[in-house]
């Protein structure tokens, strides 16, 4: 057991961030850290991607010196989406940073609890 | 340049109705074939590409999907216009042709990577439609809903990333070979069912399921018209459709009644019903009732799936179109009743509000009748579709508790609909609110209620006709 984790070290850990982040994002109530929460576990699934797809001693798949076997290049798929995953984080946290500054230009907190209580006093009947 | 508001509105209509009718053509191809069709994208054949599958259950949920949202866009039109500043009616119409696209790409993509971005797109255009209106807690409500769909769409993601992992694949019917070889050799099963468990529980919080239904209330309750039919008849359903997409076409019916999952979303989906609709009765705001009553809707269709089968996918997805159409007429309603009673959705000043607005209350009253379950409408054929998968399953146990589910959720629908129809149909006893709002007559909301009307009775009236043709889609579905 121990063994095949020391083995996937990279996979544990990435587990383990994910594992962080996820907590972070549901329990935390200042919503800039549930904001890092959810960068941290966006993280932990690109690291678990990029180390899945590496083999250790293999290139990038881009021949420049004629080699043409497969065995010396590794999958650029997994790169790949790692990279368009990291665009996705990019946007989500942008929209919810925005949000974020809405919610503090109004409530001057960004305390959750904080701001629910506050906004059961000014609710409007629609 | 930027288009005006009016014309982008004008530009989505057109859009709109191509789609309807592109989605149509395939629906009536498919039928007439009896096949499905795969698109390769670019030049690289299967194990590379990317693709896109057409088969009669894609377009049929497409083809409903565009009629609800062609709906709700031109039935919400006024009140968009009052809630939303005029400068920004062109960016709440790039919001919905983006979110079309989105609900489009998910409906139609064979691969799930795909699947993954178009479900983030969707995501963010959903908290779009959300915050632009500006008023009370919606930006509150924006967050709290983007929280939960955040937590959904990580696990999501770590689900699809694990099947990648040891399938080496992302093209679902590649994905559905290696995942049958893996569970001959039983080796990776742990890592199987952890995974399925994982996107299972990230879509079931995107859609609401019981234990995460908490942001409906106030996400349907504060948004604008349009948004709130939109949100709650198609976007939560996408998500589902996409989980039923995963289950047949990269799990398999053969891998997945293995596990353990079916019983857990029955359960989870009979709490829902029961849960939805008890707070749907304390609820004091007719669009809080309703959105409570999502929640229940949400746990019909998860209660199909865990039935499990052809005929529990068949409720389910029958629930999904019929739900679709019942509930955007019943948000496109409500406001128009407010409209007469003092701009105000609670129930103590909506009294008598249908008959100041009688057009308003008749379409608000049959998409409440088809909620109960009124035989005629498409809510009666759903419930006798649920009752039947059960009964098909020949486990006693699992008939009388879907049965009990059914009739104890009937009860308490009735019990707040018919309450709120008495309600909006008697005379209040103290005047004053009731010449606050004058009636504005406007087709768009007429044509398009009319259309949900129809759609809602030819769902009830002729549910042979749906019912053969989800039963088609799916056998060509895996």
């Amino acid at each position: 057991m121990l063994s095949t984790l020391l083995n996937n070290s990279e996979e544990a850990v990435a587990i383990i961030l994910f594992g962080i982040g996820f907590t972070m994002l549901l329990f935390h109530r200042n919503l800039i850290r549930k904001l890092i929460g959810m960068n941290i576990m966006d993280t932990g699934t690109f690291l678990f991607l990029a180390s899945m797809g590496y083999i250790t001693g293999r290139k990038a798949p881009i021949v420049t010196n004629g080699v043409m076997e497969l065995d010396a290049y590794i999958n650029p798929v997994p790169a790949g989406l790692v990279l368009t995953g990291i665009v996705v984080s990019v946007s989500v946290t942008a929209v919810m940073l925005a949000l974020t500054v809405r919610l503090y230009k109004r409530y001057h907190t960004l305390n959750l609890d904080e701001i629910y209580k506050l906004s059961k006093h000014q609710m409007e009947d629609r | 340049m930027m288009l005006s508001g009016k014309a982008a509105k004008r530009y989505t209509i057109l859009y709109e109705c191509l789609l309807i009718f592109l989605s149509a053509c395939v629906l009536w191809f498919t039928c007439t074939t009896g096949k499905s069709f795969t698109y390769i994208m670019g030049e690289f054949p299967a194990p590379w590409g990317n693709e896109i599958r057409a088969g009669t259950l894609e377009a049929l949920i497409a083809l409903s999907f565009m009629i609800v949202m062609l709906c709700s866009v031109l039935g919400g039109w006024r009140f968009l216009q009052i809630d939303i500043d005029e400068s920004k009616w062109n960016l709440y119409f790039t919001l919905i042709n983006l979110m079309t696209a989105a609900l489009m790409a998910m409906t139609w993509t064979n691969d799930i990577f795909t699947g993954y971005v178009f479900l983030e797109i969707l995501t963010l255009t959903s908290c779009g439609i959300l915050i632009v209106r500006e008023i009370g807690r919606t930006t509150l409500a924006a967050v709290r809903y983007m929280i939960l769909n955040l937590l959904g769409s990580g696990l999501f993601l770590l689900g699809v990333v694990l099947l990648y992992d040891i399938t080496g694949h992302l093209l679902m019917m590649n994905m559905q070979e290696a995942i049958a070889e893996i569970a001959a050799q039983k080796e990776n099963l742990p890592i199987l069912t952890l995974s399925v468990g994982v996107l299972t529980t990230g879509l079931a919080i995107k859609s609401g399921l019981f234990p995460f239904h908490f942001w409906m209330p106030d996400t349907y309750g504060y948004a604008t018209p349009t948004s709130a039919a939109v949100l709650s008849s198609l976007v939560s359903k996408s998500y589902i459709f996409l989980l039923i997409k995963i289950y047949y076409r990269v799990i398999g019916m053969g891998v997945l009644a293995e596990m353990p999952i079916g019983r857990i979303l029955c359960a989870l989906g009979m709490c829902g019903i029961i849960f939805g609709s008890v707070s749907a009765l304390h609820a004091d705001n007719i669009n809080r009732m309703a959105a409570f009553s999502s929640a229940a809707q949400i746990g019909y269709v998860y209660m199909g799936i865990g039935i499990g089968g052809t005929a529990g996918y068949t409720a389910a997805i029958f629930h999904i179109l019929a739900h679709a159409v019942t509930k955007s007429l019943l948000f496109l309603s409500t406001p128009r009743l407010a409209a007469v009673s003092g701009n105000s959705l609670l129930f103590k000043n909506l009294q008598g509000s249908a008959l100041r607005d009688r057009t308003a209350g008749m379409f608000f009253v049959i998409g409440a009748f088809s909620m109960i379950g009124i035989p005629v409408f498409s809510g009666f054929s759903s419930k006798l579709l649920f009752a039947g998968a059960a009964a098909g399953t020949g486990n006693d146990r699992m008939l009388i508790l879907v049965m009990l589910v059914l009739a104890v959720s009937s009860l308490l629908n009735a019990m707040y609909l018919i309450r709120t129809v008495i309600r909006i149909y008697t005379m209040p006893v103290r005047t004053g609110i009731a010449e606050n709002g004058r009636v504005h007559h406007h087709s768009g909301y007429l044509i398009s209620s009319g259309v949900l009307v129809s759609a809602n009775l030819f769902l009830g009236l002729f549910s042979w006709m749906a019912v053969n043709l989800i039963q088609s889609g799916l056998s060509m579905f895996g």
